[in-house]
């Protein structure tokens, strides 16, 4: 093979061509996302911290305090007992969402009929319904005076739980939550379930395994993967709980103050009193709190060695 | 190699130009000052056009009767939402610079919050002249601050008690309670007998709350623009404190209900008799036969009495109420104060609003009109509600101070209200805990407070 080479008339090497061409090329293909992501996303964030370090008041005007905001956000006690309860939630939400997600996934594994096909559909509904359509039917739902739950315990001759009381409203959203978000879990669940390579279970049953050995130590070690990617995600998503309380709080504006939620307090701050700095300080507040829940969750499911183990 | 580089650039230009595309086409949303955003359809186009953010239930037919009497400016409204919903958009208006409307519906408690950031118009040089015999002093002190005014007043809601008739016979009640102590001991008689609630003490609704403490004297707020940063908050006063105390009371004893208003869950329980009285203001008919109550099998069993009080010398008191206010971005401050004192203030505007007891308006040549101070009104079975109460109290209303932190205030008290409701907090320790909350946020925000 004979490689000729190109005239040389002050043009560049071919080979650096070659590749400041393919970069062009690279650059033009990622130009409307970059376009579109700075635009979007990096400079309203940007703008955000820059509003962040500045105090206003409404006598005395704005003045520059750095990170004078967030000293004020950690010791605020409306923040933290709002990122208690996100913590607390998330605690308790995501491992029930979670097993009942992979509940079910299992099962439709197992079953092959066309009733597994029109569950999975019916099952995976839910999330197709607007966060905010679920939460006002469970409002009505939840109500005393013309919710079937009512229903139900009158005709037993009690009262039922109120599940917009302050006592109960946690369960009441804990409820809600895992309505909608069950079916779209159950679905990746699922999916990575398909993917696992059926000669496994014959081995396994060729050894002597039973149902429950295989579901244990095959189908759920293989499926691990995508558990923790969607737990990383449900963790992310519940820690910015904001959708459900704010829509609930239309109905129990007793059990949901402004500040149940730090996503609910930043918008307090910024679109109703007006307090645009303080509400982006605690939104970074926020999204540090998310970064490090997010990392000591990484960190404790870390892979050791081997993934079939 | 040429060719994909040159599709590569093709591609990204008309990505790149059709996102311009969609923000240039998308644009202009959400703002009232887009004259071609009308909800109401404009026939004098040559005019100039005043934006109105409004959301009685009759605008449209108040607008179009604006419109079709002046021939110097036209009236171009927007439903911006109500109550809170208005205010979170319009506060973002202000904080942005634009997207305000000329002219605004604001509640008189909130204008002290707005005229703080300088959004609203003085109108006393606008033609307050003109139209200062058409409402009383007290309408006027409510929508002014310091010596200013920063409202056209409209509508208003002098309080009494609506209660049913049939609950207060099954029970004994023979005549409405007139003081606190007669309310209470009517609440304790209904309970025994094993009736229902008597009355409701809502957590969503602190400005009902914040009016019974005027009933009792108190006076929460001093505020004038001319002290510059100084600002007034007593709320636990022993006024305040004796109120929320006797709530607090009825609460735990099970006399009243803790239930929020405004809910389809509260409208449930009002028909359903759950609630042997409601204590509101004059608009709360109207809202209620809006939401269905008085239509079935509640039919004709309301009737209304004085609100009562601790001691006959107690002032009237006033809940909600609006005004139309000019904005500082209205192009024509003088053309928009033609709107807002003009706009509801014509008498087949106001004769639609009260028949259909949608407000109860503020004006003078209406509240002396005898087809209303005597019209026997069908919610109430035939009574003479305004003549008995609502005309009364609003005649004896000398108006309230409100206070540029008056978003913050409602919203800490809606905090101490949902305290009192779940035994957390006495009446008392809520009082302390609310004045210690709002003194904090308004040192905060640069507040001297006396």
């Amino acid at each position: 093979m004979t490689i000729t080479l190109p005239a040389r008339r002050g043009a560049r090497p071919r080979r650096r061509s070659t590749g400041s061409r393919q970069n062009l090329t690279g650059w033009l293909f990622v130009g409307p996302f970059a376009i579109v992501f700075l635009a979007l996303l990096v400079l309203p964030l940007g703008f955000a911290f820059y509003l962040s370090t500045f105090q206003k008041a409404l006598i005395g005007g704005t003045k520059f305090v750095f990170l004078g905001n967030y000293a004020k956000a950690f010791t605020d006690p409306s923040f933290l007992d709002g990122v208690s309860f996100v913590i607390r939630f998330s605690l308790v939400l995501i491992p029930v969402q979670m097993a009942i997600s992979l509940a079910i996934a299992l099962v439709l594994d197992m079953v092959t009929t066309r009733f597994a096909r029109f569950s999975r559909l019916m099952i995976f509904m839910p999330y197709a319904i607007p966060a905010v359509i679920g939460a006002l039917m469970w409002g009505f739902l939840y109500s005393k005076n013309f919710g079937p739950i009512a229903d139900f315990f009158a005709a037993l001759g009690t009262t039922g739980p109120d599940f917009l009381s302050k006592g109960l409203i946690f369960w009441g959203l804990m409820n809600v939550v895992t309505w909608q978000w069950a079916g779209y879990y159950m679905i990746i669940i699922y999916a990575a379930l398909q993917g696992i390579d059926p000669t496994l279970y014959e081995a396994a049953r060729i050894d002597g395994a039973s149902q429950w050995q295989i579901i244990l130590r095959i189908k759920i070690p293989l499926v691990a993967p995508s558990l923790v990617l969607i737990l990383v995600f449900a963790l992310i998503g519940t820690l910015q709980f904001f959708n459900e309380p704010k829509i609930l709080q239309q109905l129990a504006a007793g059990a949901i103050p402004e500040d149940f939620t730090p996503n609910m307090y930043a918008y307090q701050q910024a679109f109703t009193l007006a307090n645009y700095n303080y509400g982006s300080a605690i939104s970074f507040a926020l999204g540090a709190v998310v970064f490090i829940c997010v990392y000591i969750f990484l960190f404790a499911t870390r892979k050791r060695g081997s993934f079939l183990s | 190699m040429k060719m994909t580089k040159v599709i590569a650039a093709a591609a990204a230009l008309m990505v790149a130009g059709s996102l311009a595309a969609c923000s240039g086409g998308g644009g202009g949303g959400g703002g009232g000052n887009d004259a071609a955003n009308c909800t109401n359809k404009i026939t004098k186009t040559d005019l100039p056009v005043v934006t109105l953010w409004a959301w009685y239930p009759n605008t449209e037919l108040v607008v179009d009767n604006f419109n079709k009497d002046h021939d110097d400016v036209q009236v171009c409204w927007t439903n911006a939402g109500a109550g809170g919903d208005e205010y979170d958009k319009f506060q973002t208006a202000i904080s942005a610079g634009s997207g305000a409307p000329d002219v605004v519906m604001l509640e008189a408690d909130r204008i002290p919050t707005y005229q703080i950031q300088n959004a609203l118009v003085d109108l006393t040089d606008l033609g307050y002249a003109d139209v200062k015999g058409n409402f009383s002093d007290g309408a006027w002190k409510d929508v002014s601050v310091g010596g200013a005014v920063y409202g056209a007043p409209i509508d208003g809601g002098p309080m009494g008690m609506i209660y049913r008739k049939d609950v207060f016979d099954k029970y004994g009640i023979t005549t409405p309670p007139t003081t606190w102590a007669e309310f209470e001991a009517d609440a304790q008689k209904v309970k025994d007998a094993g009736g229902p609630f008597f009355a409701d003490f809502p957590a969503n609704q602190p400005a009902f709350v914040t009016a019974l403490l005027y009933q009792n004297g108190a006076q929460p707020f001093t505020y004038d623009p001319a002290n510059g940063g100084e600002i007034g908050i007593d709320l636990n006063s022993d006024a305040s404190k004796q109120v929320l105390d006797y709530w607090a009371g009825l609460v735990s004893k099970g006399l009243v209900s803790t239930q929020d208003q405004f809910t389809p869950e509260y409208i449930s329980g009002v028909i359903g008799g759950d609630y042997a009285t409601y204590l509101s203001a004059a608009w709360a008919p109207g809202y209620l036969q809006g939401a269905g109550v008085g239509e079935g099998d509640d039919a004709g069993v309301w009737a209304t009495a004085p609100l009562p009080k601790w001691d006959p010398s107690n002032p009237a008191v006033n809940w909600g109420g609006s005004a139309f206010s000019v904005t500082s971005q209205a192009k024509d401050p003088k053309l928009a104060a033609e709107v807002a004192f003009g706009v509801y203030a014509d008498d087949a505007s106001l004769k639609d609003g009260w028949e259909n007891q949608i407000i109860f308006p503020l004006n003078v040549n209406v509240l002396n009109d005898p087809a209303f101070v005597d019209a026997k009104v069908k919610f109430f079975d035939g009574q003479q509600a305004n003549k008995e109460v609502y005309v009364p109290a609003a005649n004896a209303y000398t108006g309230m101070t409100y206070t540029p932190i008056g978003q913050y205030f409602y919203t800490a008290f809606t905090k101490q209200i949902a305290a009192i409701d779940d035994g957390s907090a006495t009446g008392s320790e809520a009082a302390d805990a609310l004045q210690a909350d709002v003194v904090k946020y308004a040192e905060e925000q640069g507040f001297t407070v006396k």
